[in-house]
């Protein structure tokens, strides 16, 4: 799905979820080559100009969500929770944790030994990313959400590494794991309402991707 | 008046950094509207008004973190405060306005926000009137006003019941930069003469901000990416190392003749020319295992020590640097470093680096000698404890051990090492130990 059609339909999901018309939704997706910058990240962290990113096919997205500079593309699996925190917990940093705790779960499926890293938001193995989140909330409903790198092409994340500084990142497939895209987000679902409470149940929207709504 | 305070936005969490103004003071804000941004590890939340009013002041700058229930900002609820204030009944079309009858549209720019329609908290306070002495004001104005810095006192309205129109501030703007682009008067040497007689100002005796004037002395042009990331790095790192340097004299010349003796069969045979920065690499690699406190780093009170010797080398760049990472350097021969650097180094011209490429270096090599420069103190390459900064090799005469005076190729070769962690006895051995592989090499096979 495209980062800009994702983007209006999460705030699409946000509006209607704030004025409770909607139970909890997650949805999840794939996008195409897309680097994206939260609202408090510095551009320089943009390695690539944008004519350089054009060139490469790769678009650029300035958004409102937490968090510093992220690539998402193929082989990624993209999550975003619109979950109403009022009715779990009001708690962010709890959410995030809870965040990290589904990945890890799912990542330990597939003999993964993923985990936290002390200061750093998101899910590492071995120092390295595996799961990047940057999370947007407005009246206690969430956005954005998180991107496991399943098959990514790593190599796209030069754009945004500048110099050496930042950690470096990796893949279930770098990490030896072949898992079929179906079955981690199967994987995902199920760690999702384990560590929510909550149901889950499938709603397609196009091919190969889907809302998933809660209840 | 209400408090706006720092919220609580879980149980463990005790303050909070505040990001964003989404209003300015003397902005109308409605009850639930976002008003700020806060920010907690990777989680952005817009924070809602708690009442509606004009918003006074902000007490918090962008940027800071402050503790939970810390007021950021007061709100003013009967919305009757300043110019700011007043207006908003007067605009609202619905409401009945005391005033003569709103200025026609025309006067209003049609990009104008469109009038907001929620009836004013209270009628129009007949008793604001005297209380304001410029009258109502169009937000259009007000605008002008606070992008242009005016002191809307200075001007005279001309609009209905003296009202001050944009025509009227176009007009006082104009007069203002005709003013200021008067060449200043030669800077007096003591007694100013007595002011030029300006044009007749538009009100009496209030100076206006001091005019912007830029002449033309300099140019401005962003930085780019890279560059403003490679100056935030070295920032960072003087700010996080405390750096020394020493700097040891290295007599090159059985490394010189070496080289001499190999360098044109490898550029028949490799392609690539033989330089000295792989024997120092593989100098540095030996050095770095037997004193491996300068291949580690720190995190918080630990040393981490790294099994893995992969030494990064500077390489610059058009407008920057990049430091492309040789991985397990300590097991290559000098022709896979030699290989190595020119692949990384002409990658790093192209751009053609993989990420894992620039990653991961345990200890940094910056030959700034290939530039004429005889010895330097370069920024350590965070998260790393040490640099070795390698300068030109020159011919030099040295005086040998049986007191004759011989030509030597002599090159100053420095360690600028983390004295946190390192002190200067260590950092001299090291440098020993990489004279000593240097002077004395002994490996005719490459």
């Amino acid at each position: 799905m495209e980062y800009g059609r994702a983007l209006e339909l999460q705030r699409a999901l946000v509006e209607k979820r704030k004025r409770g018309e909607i139970p909890d939704q997650l949805l999840i997706v794939e996008h195409p080559h897309v680097i994206t910058l939260g609202r408090n990240g510095k551009p320089s962290n943009l390695l690539a100009s944008e004519e350089v990113l054009r060139r490469a096919g790769i678009s650029f997205f300035p958004i409102e969500r937490g968090g510093d500079i992220t690539y998402h593309g193929p082989g990624q699996i993209v999550g975003y929770p619109i979950f109403d925190l009022r009715e779990w917990k009001r708690d962010v940093v709890a959410y995030v944790r809870t965040l990290e705790e589904v990945i890890i779960g799912a990542l330990s499926d597939f003999g993964i030994a993923a985990g936290r890293l002390e200061g750093f938001t998101g899910c590492w193995v071995d120092g390295r990313k595996i799961a990047a989140i940057g999370v947007h909330i407005s009246r206690w409903v969430t956005s954005h959400g998180f991107a496991l790198n399943v098959t990514t092409d790593l190599s796209y994340f030069q754009y945004i590494v500048p110099c050496g500084l930042t950690k470096p990142v990796t893949s279930m497939a770098e990490l030896g794991v072949a898992a079929p895209r179906a079955e981690v987000i199967e994987s995902l679902t199920r760690h999702f309402a384990l560590n929510f409470g909550i149901e889950i149940v499938k709603r397609e929207i196009e091919t190969e991707e889907a809302v998933w709504s809660m209840s | 008046m209400v408090d706006v305070v720092m919220p609580q936005m879980g149980e463990s969490i005790v303050e909070g950094t505040l990001t964003r103004w989404l209003k300015k003071p003397g902005d109308r804000v409605e009850r639930d509207e976002p008003l700020f941004e806060i920010s907690t590890d990777k989680v952005d939340t817009e924070i809602p008004a708690p009442a509606a009013g004009i918003l006074k002041e902000t007490l918090v700058e962008e940027g800071k973190t402050v503790a939970i229930n810390t007021v950021v900002a007061r709100i003013d609820e009967t919305g009757d405060g300043t110019g700011a204030a007043a207006a908003p009944p007067a605009e609202a079309p619905a409401a009945p306005a005391p005033a003569p009858p709103a200025p026609p549209a025309a006067e209003r720019p049609p990009e104008q926000p469109p009038v907001r329609t929620e009836p004013a908290p209270v009628a129009p306070p007949p008793a604001a009137a005297p209380e304001e002495p410029i009258g109502p004001l169009s937000p259009l104005v007000r605008r002008m006003a606070r992008e242009h810095n005016i002191d809307l006192r200075q001007i005279k309205g001309t609009g209905a019941g003296g009202r001050i129109t944009r025509q009227d501030v176009e007009n006082y703007l104009a007069q203002r930069e005709a003013r200021e682009a008067r060449p200043a008067p030669p800077p007096p040497a003591a007694a100013p003469p007595t002011p030029a007689p300006a044009p007749p100002p538009a009100a009496p005796e209030i100076a206006p901000p001091p005019p912007r004037v830029e002449a033309a002395k300099t140019r401005v042009e962003p930085m780019s990416i890279m560059r403003s990331k490679i100056a935030e790095h070295m920032v960072l790192s003087k700010r996080t190392s405390a750096h020394v340097t020493t700097v040891h004299k290295i007599d090159m010349t059985r490394v010189a003749r070496i080289r001499a003796r190999h360098k044109e069969e490898v550029k028949a045979r490799y392609g690539y020319s033989l330089t000295y920065l792989p024997f120092i690499t593989r100098a540095a690699a030996e050095a770095l295992r037997a004193f491996p406190l300068c291949n580690a780093s720190v995190e918080g009170n630990n040393i981490i020590y790294h099994n893995e010797i992969n030494i990064g080398i500077a390489v610059a760049l058009e407008n920057g640097l990049i430091v492309p990472v040789i991985r397990n350097a300590d097991e290559k021969n000098v022709l896979g470093l030699q290989r190595a650097i020119a692949d990384l180094a002409a990658r790093a011209r192209s751009r053609q680096l993989k990420p894992d490429e620039v990653q991961g270096g345990t200890f940094s090599i910056t030959n700034f000698g290939s530039f004429g420069s005889l010895f330097g103190t370069p920024i350590i390459n965070q998260p790393q404890v040490a640099i070795l900064g390698v300068g030109a090799v020159e011919k030099t005469p040295v005086v040998t051990e049986d007191d004759a005076i011989a030509i030597r190729e002599i090159s100053l070769i420095g360690l600028t090492f983390d004295h946190r962690l390192i002190d200067g006895a260590y950092a001299d051995q090291f440098m020993q130990k990489v004279k000593s592989i240097l002077q004395n090499w002994s490996e005719e096979i490459l």
